[in-house]
């Protein structure tokens, strides 16, 4: 359909005192919109009614919004999908944070104006990929948190798939005597609940149960996961939307924690022993079932430990005090003594710690373990750095070590197969994949619970010590495998309670996942987007970058290389785009030649000592807002810069600071969030592509015969508005000393 | 979208987010997300709860307002979420399936023509204390709550609508935006569900008298070292001294002011540690020679947050010690204070002298004084008590003390918990 541009101009907010609004017209006019009006206050009703008006008795089907940033007011200038709108912004980042009624700042409104023309030319309505999708859920894992999952998916009205390695469902809690108190005034030990909820979910007509079995290989895209069970034999793949990953922790191998007397006599055990003891009815001395006069426990044991597990495994020191309950309760006289660094009993839970120190007979002491050793029958604890500064030996029948849960996707490094396997090279033993693949670089590798055939790896990536966390503190449920959430102590080490909360908010979002890709929107952080990336496959020189650099793992490929696309699994960064040579990746909305054509909307001043133009690409989530805080907080900054904001600076393409250079930009900023281990970007990578894409920028240079510091990257947060200013000037200052683009005339 | 007021008196969902933090918007976009109605009720003026007004999150150090921006974002473009800001729930009738909730919305005093352009701010002659950021600057009777803020626009301290002197704003304003005569209106929502995320407030330190909080000047409280590292707070981001704006050359965290402890909040605020240690972290980015000194109980740092103690034990000049801090006191002249720790076994004290102590006070759940008007069981500090079938469902730090990422996932599981209960009728 021919565009119809209508371009709207606001005079609200010192726009109109501050620029000369008859040459803003002049200049929209120039890049032929069909409409160009003024208002003197857009944001009101009586803005919107004139815009409504006119798209609907001059059928406009482009908007031009050239008032204040898009972060404002955007419900406002909502016509329906077949109007597009762009913001051009004139507020905050021209005329309050430009001197009024200046040259430059006038031409900094007119380029804007032009640029965001240049844009609504060349973007159509996106046209969601839709297909038929399946809306079930599978949950791997027949635990606490697995079972809850199933069950509130299933309360739901969604069709549920529940997977079990074990002959029973029940995981851990069925193993616990007891668990700590989850109520006011939160003194008196509960029951897991365990019982109620196997027959809760065994008894729900929406769920299917496969105990003994395990997942053999997950094929596919959300809303089309062709999951292949096993149990032995083989059977026909079922079909998924979305898949729960609960398949909880295991206990850190004691065999490893020898210096703390595991294996020098029976009667140290671990907490996961002990529960098990206690569940079977009787604490005794496993050496010669003797009853137990005196018991210690050493919390921490391999936890909080580099040697071991460096990191707490937040439950132990409840388990501890709740096991010294059960000693107690068998044992009137019995003592027990806790060994501890600190006692970690958060929020109300600090109520139970104070409950248990009533006892007389239970013993808290913090200290470090110099030496466990068997002396005769019993068991002699030299504990160091005590409170009372003296070194004290603690003799007990027993001694129960608290060692720390190991979530079930982390691989023993002796597990990982070696040399050529761990690079990624040969395939699975079981089935043949479709894909090359290869490890992804952040997951465990050898990891073999899902058993993706996706290019990038096997399962969920993980972060440090093998848990396939969210990164990102806002978002616990952000994930890098579009719809697959994990949940329970196989994200993070957790109690039941926090189990079954988190299956709770894994099963909202399976089920949010389900609904979007069935309309073929995507889900966070772009939750609701329709444009996907569609590949011009005739032009594809199989260079293999699309689908290595995907955050997301959404692209395979054949034998050659070409990818294979799945457009449920994209999150729509744009890094795909960015990272095409051939420029063959677009979005309807967002592609290469629309951001080629915003860099070429604006006129290049030739006189360089007065006018540089310097060209900013910048994050649209970060540093864009900051931008926006610059002109709120009324702070200056220069009028040579043209700022175009990208999905994600991982989108960039580095035919773009070509195109800028060519078209006589003296010189191209890159700004996005902060990378590195803690980084920000919410597409994963973004800025460290762009900056591995300086690169090619570099070699562009060359080839231009143009300097390198022609080209700047920064890294910027979203609070880091002070610093924006200095950015740009100690940029332009550069460039002053580089000189004028040669090709400034061409 | 953000309302002003609903042009009905009578408005539907099919569940109601009673708080607008971080818990309850990450409640109502994630309903919105999976095409459920919702509407997200606030006190304040504006979305973003205790969160925005942090510096940084532990243990990434990555600014609150990043995730606020997307969660904004998301907010703004569905069509799905109700927003009203400065309401307050009056009654609530039913159960679940079939909730009658009254609800006032207090007059901002500024209407939806506002462009905030800050015209009339420029021009007002009040000033008030900054609540934004605990009393520490001041602000216009007229304001923007901070940068962040959403809704986007001006609103009135209610103190001061009444104030002559506001006609001036009235004049100033070119969009007709400001109406002092605004009054409150009442309507009703009737929904499936309501999920209570009203989340929490710092202890009162003037309680805790031996620590000289409301007294000294350089005792301050966690949250007010939130403001002072923040670039948009009222410093700049500048970590100096109340008293005289000195730099920091040696600093005390006072961890357990007033928590674990039976005459303020027996309980554990589960945050606060972390909270000094990263609070730390913004002293030695500004003072790479400054001592710092914490002294706690337990230092309490699950799961991987341990990496995060690591790391600080690694900075040679971050000392901790093991002991609760029993009283502080000024030193007359130099402002200074002592901080006289005890150490809980052997009853042995010690005294330390530093530029600025920080108390890390813990959270008091806003259900202790304003609880949901319906039979809601409550522990007794106050919190929700998890598992009520025909109440409220509680969120975040509703329920129990919790750092962000796991109020968000509790906010996420409330979600599911609110729609499963309104459906089950």
């Amino acid at each position: 359909m021919d565009k119809k541009i209508g371009c709207y101009i606001c005079k609200g907010c010192d726009i109109g005192k501050s620029l000369d609004v008859d040459k803003l017209i002049e200049a929209a006019k120039e890049k032929g919109v069909a409409i160009c009006k003024a208002h003197d206050a857009l944001c009101t009703p009586e803005g919107g009614d004139l815009i409504k008006s006119d798209i609907k008795n001059e059928g406009l089907n482009r908007i031009v919004v050239a008032a204040c940033s898009n972060r404002v007011f955007p419900e406002m200038f909502e016509f329906g999908d077949d109007v597009m709108t762009d913001r051009a912004n004139l507020r905050e980042q021209v005329v309050w944070s430009h001197p009024a009624n200046d040259e430059d700042t006038q031409l900094l409104g007119e380029d804007n104006i032009r640029m965001s023309i240049a844009r609504v030319n060349n973007i159509e309505p996106p046209v969601p990929y839709v297909e038929e999708t399946s809306k079930d859920i599978l949950v791997v894992g027949g635990g606490m948190t697995g079972m809850t999952a199933a069950k509130a998916a299933a309360e739901a009205g969604y069709k549920v798939t529940l997977v079990e390695q074990e002959e029973q469902l029940g995981g851990w809690a069925t193993r616990n005597k007891q668990v700590f108190p989850k109520r006011p005034p939160y003194q008196q030990l509960e029951d897991s609940g365990v019982g109620d909820l196997v027959k809760a979910v065994e008894g729900n007509s929406h769920i299917t149960i496969h105990k003994n079995t395990r997942v053999a290989k997950t094929v596919g895209q959300p809303g089309k996961f062709k999951v292949s069970l096993t149990n032995g034999g083989s059977s026909e793949p079922l079909v998924f939307g979305s898949i729960i990953l609960a398949t909880g922790w295991k206990p850190y191998d004691p065999e490893k924690l020898g210096h703390l007397g595991y294996g020098k006599t029976p009667d140290v055990i671990t907490n996961v022993q002990m529960e098990e003891m206690a569940a079977k009815g009787e604490i005794k001395r496993p050496s010669d079932g003797k009853p137990i006069d005196s018991i210690a426990f050493i919390q921490c044991a391999g936890s909080r430990d580099q040697e071991h597990l460096p990191y707490c495994s937040a439950v132990c020191c409840r388990v501890s005090l709740k096991q010294a309950m059960y000693v107690r309760e068998q044992y009137p006289d019995a003592k027990v003594y806790i060994i501890y660094k600190d006692v970690r009993s958060p929020a109300q839970y600090e109520m139970f710690y104070q409950y248990a120190q009533t006892d007389d007979n239970l013993f808290l002491t913090k200290g470090e373990i110099a030496e466990v050793r068997t002396a005769g029958d019993a068991i002699e604890i030299d504990v160091e750095e005590t409170l009372l500064g003296e070194d004290i030996t603690v003799r007990a029948d027993m001694l129960v070590l608290a060692a720390g849960m190991v979530p079930t996707t982390k691989v023993e490094d002796e597990e990982v197969p070696t040399s050529d396997a761990a690079e990624g090279e040969t395939k699975p033993e079981e089935g043949k994949t479709e894909d090359g693949k290869k490890a992804a670089e952040s997951s465990e590798k050898g990891a073999r619970i899902l058993n993706l055939t996706y290019r990038q790896g096997t399962d969920l990536p993980t972060l440090k010590y093998g848990y396939p966390d969210s990164h990102f503190i806002c978002f616990p449920y952000e994930t890098r495998r579009t719809a697959m959430y994990a949940a329970g102590a196989v994200r993070a080490p957790m109690d039941f309670d926090t189990g079954i909360n988190d299956a709770y908010g894994a099963a909202l979002k399976a089920i949010q996942a389900v609904e979007a890709v069935a309309k073929g929107a995507a889900v966070h952080p772009r939750a609701g987007d329709l444009s996907y990336p569609e590949f011009m496959m005739q032009k594809c020189t199989q260079c293999k970058r699309c689908t290595e650099e995907c955050p997301f793992g959404a692209l395979d490929e054949d034998d050659k290389g070409t990818p294979l696309p799945n457009p449920f699994r994209c999150r729509r960064c744009g890094v795909c785009l960015g990272a095409c040579p051939e420029r063959i990746i677009s979005f309807k909305n967002y592609s290469v030649n629309m951001v080629s054509k915003m860099i070429k909307s604006i006129p290049m001043p030739d006189e360089f000592d007065e006018k540089p133009r310097i060209l900013a690409f910048i994050c649209e989530n970060d540093a864009m807002p900051a931008v926006d805080m610059v002109g709120i907080k009324r702070m200056q900054y220069n009028a040579m810069i043209r700022i175009i904001p990208l999905r994600c600076l991982g989108s960039m393409n580095a035919v773009w600071v070509s195109d800028a250079l060519a078209s006589g930009y003296d010189g191209v900023l890159l700004i996005g969030c902060r990378k590195g281990d803690d980084y920000q970007c919410h597409f994963i990578k973004g800025s460290e592509l762009a900056e591995y894409r300086m690169d090619n920028v570099r070699e562009k240079l060359k080839q231009l015969v143009l300097e390198e510091e022609r080209v700047e990257f920064h890294e910027l947060a979203i609070t880091d508005f002070e610093k924006i200013p200095k950015i740009f000037d100690d940029f332009l200052e550069t460039i002053e000393r580089v000189g004028p683009n040669p090709y400034k005339d061409m | 979208m953000a309302e002003f007021e609903p042009r009905e008196n009578q408005i539907t969902a099919d569940t109601l987010v009673v708080g607008g933090g971080i818990a309850g918007m990450t409640t109502a976009i994630e309903t919105a997300e999976v095409g459920k109605h919702v509407i997200l009720l606030e006190k304040t003026p504006s979305l973003g709860g205790r969160v925005v007004a942090s510096n940084q999150y532990f243990p990434k150090l990555c600014p609150p307002t990043c995730g606020m921006e997307i969660n904004l974002k998301r907010i703004r473009i569905n069509p799905r979420v109700r927003v009203l800001t400065l309401a307050d729930v009056e009654k609530i009738t039913g159960g679940p399936g079939e909730y009658d909730v009254q609800i006032t919305l207090n007059p901002r005093y500024v209407n939806e023509r506002c462009t905030a352009c800050g015209e009339c701010a420029r021009v007002c002659e009040i000033e008030r204390d900054n609540d934004f950021n605990y009393g520490l600057d001041k602000n216009k009777a007229i304001y923007l709550p901070h940068l962040m803020a959403y809704p986007f626009r001006y609103v009135i301290d209610p103190a001061f609508a009444g104030d002559a002197r506001m006609k001036k704003c009235v004049e100033a304003c070119a969009y007709d935006a400001i109406d002092l005569g605004m009054q409150a209106k009442t309507i009703t929502a009737k929904v499936k569900a309501i999920v209570w995320a009203t989340g929490w407030r710092p202890y009162d330190a003037t309680k805790i008298d031996n620590l000289g909080f409301g007294k000294y000047d350089n005792v301050i409280t966690n949250v007010m070292m939130e403001r002072l590292a923040a670039e948009n707070g009222p410093t700049q981001g500048k970590v100096v001294r109340p008293s005289d704006q000195k730099e920091i050359a040696k600093i005390g965290f006072v961890q357990c002011a007033g928590s674990r402890d039976e005459n303020h909040l027996p309980y554990c605020s589960a945050v606060c540690c972390l909270a000094s240690m990263k609070q730390a972290t913004y002293v030695r980015e500004r003072y790479p020679g400054a001592e710092i000194h914490m002294f706690y109980i337990d230092v309490r740092s699950p799961g991987r947050l341990e990496d995060f103690y690591v790391k600080q034990q690694g900075d040679a000049k971050f000392f901790f010690h093991r002991g609760k801090v029993a009283k502080i006191t000024e030193v007359a002249g130099s402002k200074n204070l002592i901080l006289e720790a005890e150490n809980t076994l052997t009853g042995e004290i010690t005294k330390m002298e530093v530029d600025m102590a920080v108390l890390a006070v813990g959270m008091v759940p806003n259900t202790a004084d304003a609880p949901p008007p319906l039979e809601t069981p409550l522990d007794d500090f106050g919190f929700i008590v998890p598992g009520s079938e025909n109440g409220v469902i509680g969120a975040g730090t509703a329920i129990r003390p919790l750092d962000v990422s796991a109020t968000v996932q509790d906010a996420t599981g409330a979600t599911l918990r609110a729609l499963n209960l309104g459906n089950r009728r």
